[in-house]
């Protein structure tokens, strides 16, 4: 089986690598890249602790395979915060105590960014919908739609 | 295992045909690499089709849609002329999944897949969709209904593969609605889903109907008393009831750990029920 040759950005800088033919996106991310931010849940698209955005599309990357990514534009959790400062997002899950252990917040966060992008005013039911691919069982949910309606409702303040 | 990208459909029907072991077709791989995980399948080659640009694209085509078999659910549904045109068959590709599977997910692919329960296909089936097949012989057209013929198993030949969807032009005042039944809100695989159309004269008498079942048999299941229950109506009460035991008494589900059979029955005609009424809704304008 011979590695395919991968050229891709990855949180806006170039990224090179080589990848088996059958490696998803994430193996490709943690174990090669050493970006270990997106977790591996199920393994099989069914909980999002590995979202990330492929062209501005929110995606399983377990479910996709890293020579996929040739030529694409990826966002990781790792390029959510601007060096020491944090995303509003990351931020008020803090206030909010919107997580626990932990494992489902990077995927949580990749996707509720990617909603704000999408809807600026989502409702608590958009929200909810929107991250029903997100599963969390720590928190019971409430904390996290808080928070992300918090700061949804900052933002476009601040716009 | 070999990963093949061509960028054009006559170099992907050659290497699928010209391919001596087995090589699966990589769409939105929602499917395709859940089983590459489990071990259910173990191909050697997957034939990625997304680089096709062709095969990316919704175009209209004689007052109808062709969606390529790269195109996501998601860009389904953030295309305002398609939902205008086809609520239910949009509706039901919007129920696959999460919205990061929805990100990836196809309508070819839910085909090919060839679940019984899968959520777009008797949404496709009841507004006439055909896929158009592509292979060394060329391409047919086959009726969406006539591609899956049992649990995980359709009617392609080998070196053949679904290209695009084509949803033909409907008549003024017709309407398309897709429901389906899951014990939770989202993510969930249907318990019972039902897909239906119908198109209204000036008068709203109902002139023309589809009816077709998801989750209740082996493959989905036109149900053509069903459409006989309401062609000639004004989908009254009792052209209702007839429809919803016409469901009921077509349905021929299995109990598992989703529904029961009476359950799944006793759906099958409630559902159907409300969709004629959305459809109805939706034919009014």
């Amino acid at each position: 089986m011979s590695n395919i040759h991968v050229t891709t950005k990855i949180n806006g800088d170039p990224t090179e690598y080589l990848c088996a033919p059958d490696e998803t996106l994430l193996d490709v991310l943690r174990d090669r890249l050493g970006m270990t931010g997106s977790k591996e849940g199920c393994g099989t698209g069914d909980c999002g602790a590995c979202s990330v955005t492929i062209n501005g599309r929110l995606v399983c990357s377990c479910l996709v395979l890293g020579a996929e990514a040739e030529g694409a534009e990826i966002e990781t959790i790792e390029g959510m915060a601007d060096g020491d400062q944090l995303h509003p997002l990351q931020q008020k899950f803090i206030e909010h105590a919107a997580l626990q252990c932990g494992i489902c917040t990077p995927g949580i966060l990749v996707a509720a960014k990617s909603l704000l992008e999408k809807n600026p005013d989502p409702t608590e039911e958009e929200a909810r919908y929107w991250l029903a691919g997100n599963l969390c069982r720590c928190t019971g949910y409430d904390k996290i739609i808080r928070a992300v309606l918090d700061t949804a409702a900052d933002l476009r303040k601040a716009s | 295992m070999r990963y093949l990208a061509p960028t054009t459909l006559d170099d992907a029907i050659q290497l699928l045909s010209g391919d001596p072991g087995d090589c699966r077709v990589l769409a939105g791989g929602t499917d395709l690499l859940v089983r590459l995980r489990s071990g259910d399948a173990e191909p050697d080659s997957i034939l990625d089709i997304k680089r096709i640009e062709d095969l990316r694209q919704i175009t209209k085509e004689d007052g109808g849609w062709l969606i390529g078999a790269a195109v996501s659910s998601a860009e389904m549904n953030e295309h305002a002329e398609l939902k205008a045109a086809y609520p239910g068959v949009c509706e039901a590709a919007d129920l696959i999944g999460s919205t990061q599977i929805q990100g990836r997910c196809t309508l070819a692919g839910n085909l090919c897949n060839a679940s019984p329960a899968a959520d777009s296909v008797p949404a496709m089936v009841a507004v006439r969709a055909v896929a158009r097949v592509a292979g060394p012989n060329g391409t047919r057209d086959v009726a969406v209904e006539d591609i899956p013929t049992g649990p995980g198993k359709t009617s392609l030949e080998k070196g053949e593969f679904v290209a695009s969807i084509f949803l033909p032009a409907k008549p003024d005042r017709s309407g398309d609605a897709y429901l389906r039944f899951i014990p939770r809100t989202e993510m969930d695989i249907a318990v019972v889903g039902c897909g239906l159309s119908l198109t209204l004269d000036n008068d709203g008498t109902c002139t023309d109907a589809r009816v077709a079942l998801g989750a209740v048999g082996p493959k989905v299941m036109l149900v053509d008393a069903a459409a006989e229950a309401l062609i000639g109506t004004k989908l009254d009460d009792a052209a209702m009831q007839a429809l919803s035991k016409a469901c009921s008494d077509a349905a021929t589900p299995i109990a598992d750990k989703r529904g029961t059979v009476e359950f799944r029955t006793h759906v099958a005609g409630v559902l159907a029920r409300r969709a004629a009424a959305i459809a109805k809704t939706r034919a009014e304008g």
